[in-house]
């Protein structure tokens, strides 16, 4: 058993990556994710495990630090909230053209614009279909607990390595500011130069010794054919990882005329809801998505063939819904989908999600 | 006697660096491109640096700069290379890390990115060619560009009214306490190409020294940009550029601060 604390979502973020042997930080303070570099500077890990921790410029800069520092084949992260995502969006686009695996953590807030600092999942699309320019996609993980954003942070790199690969986090203010309960893990060592050249070897920048070919890291290719070639690649290599990946929680679904899918703090708030729903008789379930790509898309389908249908509970005005719709449509069944949701910062009731589940479904 | 039998190693006076590949650089003639490239290529080799050396390529002309040297090379996003080479270095903190960035692409969108590198004193070298023109994209207005100078985007000459005036970010840069070594050369004869690779290698010195950034501009041609011949090109380049962008050490901080008020 770990060392268990009383921790907040965005201290947790900085413990994990030092104790699961992250080589590198780079950071903009943004509300609502301060704390992360701030308990990374607290903490000072140079000293015990030789990770560095830097203050950037800015998020445009911290985003290709970490592009550098991932091209190295080390464990290379940053974190942000919504706008400075929005900055980082060109360097994450060349990190997923360039196939370095690397951390992205967006501890969201209401938008757009400046927006608000409280908490939101109005990045939903900017993360899952791809916010920079390009076809590609990030390998998204959405925690819904303080535990979970301890966990995520050494699986998301594993899988960014697995699958060369730049992986986020996306979580919200709400997660991010909140303490809970958190069994912390061991410190694992950072990798050895020896670990690095045998994981890594054959595309970081280590520097060339004679014995192999020079590493160059790009994502440029001026020849179509080559570079069609390679889009093609890259969509392989999705298409496995939703094959491969997928990760989500059901909850009293079996028996659901009704289930609510939400992720992050909407499904803290839907696991509630299911609890006052199934207290008044109604047949109602919670599907979770862990990986909000790869989308749980197989699930819904089965699903879909069994309940009368779902209601998409986010704090957006509805982007997750567009995905489940799709699913529902492949998998041809007549399922009606719904969506309820706050935005601007506000999280919904769980009084409130059950009253929409009345009024679309059951109407009363 | 046939050339067969002058091609022998006795009768070597000058051969290539073994780290420069078997490329056609994509350089137009007369660009100064092609010697600076020779240039890091000969130090890297004489100064025994492959193995610890990573480069930063920059976009623009010299994106394909990983083509052309037998090294590890990362290539940044416009303007960012400084940040990508501090993500390297800081990493790995005892190998041998340079930028290499064109006008626009590190005095105009990446001035935020160059100016902080060199402020919290990265220990890596910038190479900064300045021609004073976008090469790239088909020689419209940089920074750099002189007053009065003709572009894509300035037809009838700059008119710093209305675009502000040529910009001498590397003495910006020497004012800097985390730069060790900020120099201003040109490689257009080869008296001042000899020059340069002087002032490189002293500057690659310093990064493995750990002194800070060094920072070398180098005063280049831009023939196709600037819609010159080669020859031309040098003139006017030793006429105008030189002029605006004297040649000489900005800072040695070996020697004491800013020897020369350029």
């Amino acid at each position: 058993m770990g060392e268990i604390r009383l921790m907040k979502g965005n201290e947790v973020l900085g413990e994990a990556a030092i104790r699961c042997g992250c080589d590198g930080y780079f950071g903009y303070p943004i509300t609502p994710q301060s704390e992360v570099m701030e308990t990374l500077m607290q903490r000072a890990p140079w000293n015990e495990t030789g990770m560095v921790v830097l203050q950037a410029e800015s998020e445009v800069a911290s985003i290709n630090m970490v592009y550098g520092a991932a091209g190295t084949g080390k464990k290379a992260m940053t974190s942000s909230s919504s706008p400075g995502i929005s900055l980082m969006a060109e360097g994450i686009s060349y990190i997923a053209g360039a196939e370095l695996p690397c951390l992205i953590i967006n501890v969201q807030r209401g938008g757009p614009g400046l927006g608000t600092i409280q908490p939101s999942q109005a990045d939903y699309f900017q993360a899952v279909k791809g916010g920079g320019h390009g076809d590609y996609k990030l390998i998204v993980l959405a925690p819904a607990s303080v535990q979970e954003m301890n966990d995520f942070v050494d699986l998301a790199f594993n899988l960014a390595f697995k699958y060369r690969n730049p992986a986020m986090i996306l979580t919200d203010g709400a997660l991010g500011q909140m303490m809970e309960k958190v069994e912390l893990a061991d410190q694992k060592p950072r990798w050895t130069d020896e670990e690095i050249k045998k994981i890594s070897g054959d595309w970081a920048t280590t520097g060339k010794p004679t014995s192999r070919k020079k590493n160059v890291i790009t994502s440029l290719e001026m020849d179509s054919n080559v570079m069609e070639a390679k889009n093609r690649r890259f969509q392989e290599k999705y298409k496995l990882i939703e094959k491969q990946e997928t990760r989500y929680e059901l909850i009293q679904c079996d028996d659901a005329e009704y289930i609510l899918v939400a992720f992050g703090t909407s499904a803290r708030v839907c696991q509630k809801s299911v609890e006052i729903a199934r207290a008044k008789g109604l047949k109602v379930g919670l599907l979770r998505p862990i990986t909000l790509f790869p989308f749980p898309n197989a699930v819904i389908k089965e699903l879909a063939h069994k309940a009368k249908g779902f209601l998409s509970v986010e704090m957006s005005a509805g982007q997750m819904i567009e995905d489940i719709k799709l699913a529902v449509y492949e998998a041809g069944s007549n399922a009606r989908v719904n969506y309820f949701g706050r935005m601007g910062g506000i999280i919904p009731t769980p009084g409130e999600v059950v009253d929409a589940l009345e009024n679309k479904f059951y109407g009363s | 006697m046939e050339l067969k039998d002058l091609i022998k190693p006795e009768n070597l006076v000058y051969g290539k660096s073994r780290l420069l590949e078997e490329e056609i650089m994509h350089y137009c003639p007369g660009c100064s491109h092609g010697v600076v490239h020779k240039i890091l290529a000969e130090l890297i080799e004489e100064m025994g640096l492959q193995e610890k050396t990573i480069g930063i390529a920059p976009v623009g002309c010299a994106v394909f700069a990983y083509n052309y040297i037998d090294i590890d090379w990362q290539e940044a996003a416009h303007g960012r290379a400084p940040a990508v080479a501090t993500g390297i270095s800081r990493l790995m903190p005892d190998k041998f890390v340079f930028s290499y960035q064109g006008d626009g692409d590190l005095a105009s969108i990446g001035t935020a990115e160059i100016m902080h590198a060199c402020n919290r004193g990265e220990n890596i070298l910038v190479i900064f060619i300045n021609n004073g023109i976008y090469g790239m994209t088909g020689g419209q207005m940089a920074p750099t560009t002189l007053e009065g100078m003709v572009t894509a985007t300035t037809p009838t000459g700059r008119d710093v009214a209305r675009n502000g005036y040529p910009l001498k970010i590397t003495n910006l840069i020497a004012q800097l306490p985390g730069t060790s070594y900020v120099t201003r050369q040109a490689v257009h004869t080869a008296a001042s190409a000899r020059k340069c690779k002087r002032s490189i290698k002293k500057a690659i010195q310093n990064v493995l020294d750990k002194k800070g950034t060094s920072f070398v501009e180098v005063v280049s041609t831009c023939s196709s940009g600037w819609k010159m011949t080669p020859v031309a090109s040098n003139k006017w380049m030793e006429e105008n550029m030189i002029a605006y962008y004297p040649l000489g050490d900005l800072k040695d901080s070996v020697k004491g601060e800013n020897v020369l008020e350029n």
